[in-house]
C-alpha cells in the first residue's frame, strides 16, 4: 500500500504498536498472521537476512557498532551484499557527503567520537548504503536536541528527494510527521485508526484519538503564530 | 646444591609450562563454545555455571589428588592436566556468558536490522564487543592455572611445585622461594602477554603485538636451557659399573613421597639402579596414598613405605601387634590383596616418639612417657596426630587425659621446643634434629606407638623382576636408625643437597 518513493509516518501514543508494526516489515518480529510484500515478493519467500538487506533500518540512538569506524559501519550491508571494495568505498564517501559529514574528516572516526546528531546521520548513511527501495526509521530524531533535530529533518527530507526511496517513519511527534511524510497513519491499541494526507487528518479527524493527537500541535501552532504576530 | 637444582630446572619449568598451557588451551576450547551456547539460554547457563563453580570450590590440591582415583590410579601429566583444565573453565565460561549478555540489546537488533545472519552477528558484533570481558576471564584462568600447577607434584607431574614441595620438606626455604618466584613470574608475564595481545587487537597496534610476542618468547626462553645441555648432567659424576649391567637399557620408574628421608632414599636407590645400567625415572613428592595406588597400577615400579603406614591407612587396622608380626602381616596382605611385593626391610624405622630436651628430662625427672602424667607439661604435634589411634592409645594407657596439647606444623615444632614454648613433641625417630637439638626420646614400654619399619615395595610386575631384585638386594637391612638420622640431618640441618646425603648413605652401605 506504499507507493515507490512515498513516505508514510506511523504516529500514536506510546505502546500503540507503531514500532511493532515497523519491525514486522523487516521481520525483526514475525507476524502471527497476514503477509508483508515488497515489489511483488512476499517476505517469507526469502531468508530473513536477505529480506533485511533490501530494507534500510534506522533506529533511535543510531545503533552504530562501536568497534567499527564510521566507514566500516556504513560498509556493513554492502559487504553482506557482496559488493567489491572499490564500490563500497565510493558509496560510503558519497553517502557521508550527502548527509553532511565530509568523508575525509569522518570516515576513520569511531562512533564514540561523534555527537548525537552526527551518529544519527551516519545511521542514515548506513541504512542507505545497500541502495534499498525502502527505509524504515524508528524514532530517528527523538533523542536529539531541537536545533539538531530541525537541521536533520530537513537533510533527511532532502536526501530522500534526491535518492527517491520510500520511507516509513515511526514518531510520536505530529510536527515531525507533518514535515516529513506524504501520508500519516494514526495508530491506537495496535490498529490503524485513520490514514491519509496530513491536511485531510487536520480537516477531518476521524475519531477522538486523532483529535486528541492534534490538540497539542494546534495549541503550539496558535501560540507560536500569536507570538510571531505580536513580535512582527 | 645450587648446581644440582639448576640442572633439574629445565625439566621442571618445561613441565610446568606444558601443563599450564595445555590446560589453558583445553579450558578455552571447552568454555568459549559452551559460553556461546549458554549465553542466550538461561536453562543451560545456570547449570553450566553451577557445575563450574562447584569445581572451583574444591581446593586445588584435592581436585588434583581426586583425578588419580578417577583415572583408575593414573599418575603424572594426565590427572594434573585434567584437573587444571577443569579449574580454568569457570572464569572463562562465566566471562563469556557475562560478556555476550552484556552486549547492548539495541546493537544486537541493529545487527540483524542491517542484514546479518545470527552467526555473522555473533562473529562480527557480539564476540568482538564481549572480547575484553572474555579475555579478562582468560587472564584470571591463566593466573590460577599457573599457580595451581605447582600443586601437581603430589600426583607425579613434574612442575615448579617440585621445588616448593621438596623445599618445604627439607626446610630449604631458598628452593621454596625459587619455585614460588618463578611460578609467579611466569603467571605475571603470561597475564601481561595476553593483555598486550588483546590491546594490540583492540587498537590494531603492531607495537603491542610485538610486545606480547616478546612476553611469550621470554616465557619460552628458559626452555632453550633444555637444549643447551644434557638433562642428566647431575648424574655424570656417578660411577657406572661397566663390567656387568644386568639392567642395561631398562627404565625403572621410582616413586618417592614428599619428605626429606624419601628424597634421600630415592637418590640412594637411583644410584644403585643406575650402577646396574638402568635409566631411572624419578617421580618425587607423591602424596602417600597416590604413591601406593600408582605402584598397584604399575605406574611406578618401586618405592619405600613404612609398615605402620600400610597397617593403619591401607589395612585400616587399629591394634598394634609386635614388630615382626606387623611386618609379616603387612607383607602378606600387600601380596595377596594387591600383588605388591614387600621386597625387604631397609633396617631402620621412622616411627613416632615422644621427645623432650635434655634439660626438661633432667629437671622434670622424665624417663618414660608414664612420667608425663600430672607433669603439667605441654605436648605439641601435627594437628592430625591428636585424632589418630597412636595418641588416643598413648593417652589411655598412660593416663595423659589432663596433658595440655597443641597442634602445630611439624617443621616448627623443634624451634618451639628449644624455645621453651612447648615441653614435649612427637618426633620422627629418624629426624636429624633429634641429635642436633640433643633431644631425649621417652621410653614407651607399653607399645602404644606402632612400629614404622621402612620397607621396599615392588609393583606386581617388578615383583617378578630378578635383575631388579639383585640390584636392590644389598639395601636389605643395610641402613641403621643412626645412619638414616645422620643422612636426614645432612639435608635438614647441614644444608647439603639430597644428592650429597644419598652419596654418603650409599658409601655407608658399601663399607
Amino acid at each position: 500500500m506504499l507507493e515507490a518513493g512515498e513516505t508514510l509516518a506511523l504516529i500514536g501514543p506510546s505502546g500503540c504498536g507503531k514500532t511493532t508494526t515497523l519491525k514486522l516489515l523487516n521481520r525483526l518480529i514475525e507476524p502471527d498472521s497476514g503477509e508483508v510484500r515488497l515489489g511483488g515478493q512476499e517476505a517469507h519467500e526469502v531468508d530473513a537476512h536477505d529480506w533485511r538487506r533490501r530494507i534500510g533500518y534506522v533506529i533511535q540512538s543510531g545503533g552504530l557498532f562501536p568497534h567499527f569506524t564510521v566507514a566500516e559501519n556504513i560498509a556493513v550491508t554492502p559487504k553482506l551484499l557482496g559488493w567489491d571494495a572499490a564500490r563500497i568505498t565510493h558509496k560510503a564517501s558519497a553517502l557521508l557527503e550527502m548527509v553532511g559529514l565530509p568523508a575525509a574528516t569522518f570516515a576513520a572516526r569511531y562512533p564514540a567520537d561523534l555527537s548525537g546528531g552526527q551518529a544519527q546521520r551516519v545511521g542514515l548513511a548506513r541504512a542507505l548504503a545497500g541502495e534499498p527501495d525502502i527505509v524504515l526509521m524508528d524514532e530517528p530524531f527523538s533523542a536529539l536536541d531541537a536545533m539538531t533535530k530541525d537541521a536533520l529533518i530537513d537533510d533527511v527530507a532532502r536526501v530522500r528527494r534526491e535518492l527517491g526511496f520510500a520511507a516509513v517513519i515511526v514518531t510520536h511527534d505530529f510536527s515531525e510527521a507533518l514535515r516529513f511524510a506524504d501520508r500519516i497513519a494514526v495508530m491506537d491499541k495496535g490498529e490503524i485508526v485513520q490514514m491519509g494526507p496530513s491536511a485531510e487528518l487536520i480537516a477531518r479527524p476521524g475519531n477522538d484519538t486523532v483529535a486528541r493527537l492534534l490538540e497539542a500541535p494546534k495549541r503550539t501552532a496558535a501560540a507560536v503564530s500569536a507570538a510571531f504576530s505580536e513580535g512582527g | 646444591m645450587f648446581a644440582e637444582e639448576l640442572a633439574v630446572f629445565p625439566g621442571r619449568y618445561a613441565g610446568h609450562l606444558y601443563l599450564s598451557l595445555s590446560a589453558l588451551f583445553t579450558g578455552l576450547a571447552v568454555s568459549l563454545p559452551l559460553g556461546i551456547l549458554a549465553a542466550p539460554r538461561p536453562r543451560l547457563a545456570g547449570p553450566a555455571l553451577g557445575v563450574a563453580s562447584l569445581v572451583q570450590t574444591i581446593p586445588g590440591i584435592a581436585l588434583l589428588a581426586l583425578m588419580v582415583p578417577v583415572l583408575g590410579g593414573r599418575i603424572g601429566f594426565l590427572p594434573a592436566y585434567l584437573a587444571l583444565a577443569l579449574y580454568s573453565v569457570l572464569p572463562i565460561l562465566r566471562n563469556t556468558i557475562v560478556g555476550l549478555n552484556g552486549v547492548d540489546a539495541s546493537l544486537r537488533e541493529a545487527a540483524l536490522g542491517v542484514g546479518m545472519t545470527a552467526r555473522q552477528r555473533l562473529t562480527s558484533v557480539e564476540l568482538p564487543l564481549a572480547m575484553p570481558v572474555v579475555v579478562a576471564g582468560l587472564r584470571t584462568a591463566s593466573v590460577w592455572v599457573v599457580g595451581a600447577a605447582t600443586l601437581s607434584t603430589p600426583v607425579g607431574a613434574e612442575s615448579l611445585g617440585n621445588y616448593i614441595f621438596q623445599g618445604l620438606q627439607t626446610r630449604d626455604w631458598g628452593a621454596v622461594l625459587f619455585g614460588c618466584l618463578v611460578s609467579a613470574g611466569l603467571a605475571l608475564v603470561l597475564d601481561q602477554a595476553i593483555r598486550a595481545f588483546e590491546l594490540a587487537a583492540e587498537k590494531r597496534s603492531r607495537a603491542l603485538a610485538i610486545l606480547g610476542g616478546v612476553g611469550l618468547l621470554a616465557i619460552l626462553a628458559p626452555l632453550l636451557l633444555t637444549l643447551s645441555g644434557p638433562r642428566d648432567v647431575q648424574r655424570l659424576d656417578r660411577d657406572f659399573a661397566i663390567e656387568a649391567e644386568p639392567l642395561a637399557g631398562r627404565t625403572i620408574v621410582l616413586g618417592a613421597k614428599s619428605f626429606t628421608e624419601q628424597y634421600i632414599l630415592a637418590d640412594l636407590i637411583t644410584r644403585r639402579l643406575e650402577a646396574q645400567g638402568a635409566r631411572v625415572e624419578l617421580l618425587q613428592g607423591l602424596g602417600s596414598s597416590i604413591a601406593f595406588d600408582a605402584l598397584v597400577q604399575g605406574e611406578i615400579d618401586v618405592y619405600v613405605d613404612y609398615t605402620g603406614t600400610v597397617w593403619a591407612t591401607l589395612m585400616e587396622r587399629e591394634d598394634v601387634p609386635p614388630r615382626a608380626v606387623m611386618y609379616a602381616e603387612t607383607s602378606s596382605w600387600l601380596r595377596n590383596e594387591h600383588g605388591v611385593l614387600a621386597f625387604a626391610p631397609l633396617g631402620f624405622e621412622n616411627a613416632y616418639a615422644y621427645a623432650v630436651t635434655r634439660d626438661t628430662s633432667q629437671t622434670s625427672g622424665l624417663n618414660g612417657v608414664a612420667d608425663l602424667a600430672g607433669s603439667g607439661l605441654t605436648l605439641a604435634s601435627d594437628p592430625e596426630f591428636f585424632g589418630r589411634p597412636e595418641w588416643t592409645r598413648t593417652r589411655d594407657i598412660y593416663g595423659l587425659q589432663g596433658l595440655p596439647t597443641r597442634g602445630m606444623e611439624s617443621t616448627f615444632m623443634y624451634e618451639a621446643l628449644s624455645g621453651g614454648e612447648v615441653d614435649v613433641i612427637t618426633a620422627y625417630t629418624t629426624d636429624g634434629r633429634i641429635d642436633a637439638y640433643d633431644l631425649v626420646l621417652l621410653d614407651e614400654p607399653a607399645g602404644a606407638l606402632p612400629p614404622y619399619d621402612a620397607f621396599i615395595l615392588l609393583s606386581p610386575d617388578a615383583a617378578e623382576d630378578r635383575a631388579l631384585h639383585a640390584a636392590l638386594a644389598p639395601l636389605a637391612s643395610a641402613i641403621s636408625n643412626a645412619d638414616m638420622r645422620t643422612a636426614n640431618g645432612k639435608v635438614d640441618l647441614d644444608r647439603l643437597s639430597v644428592g650429597e646425603a644419598g652419596a654418603w648413605l650409599d658409601l655407608q652401605i658399601s663399607n
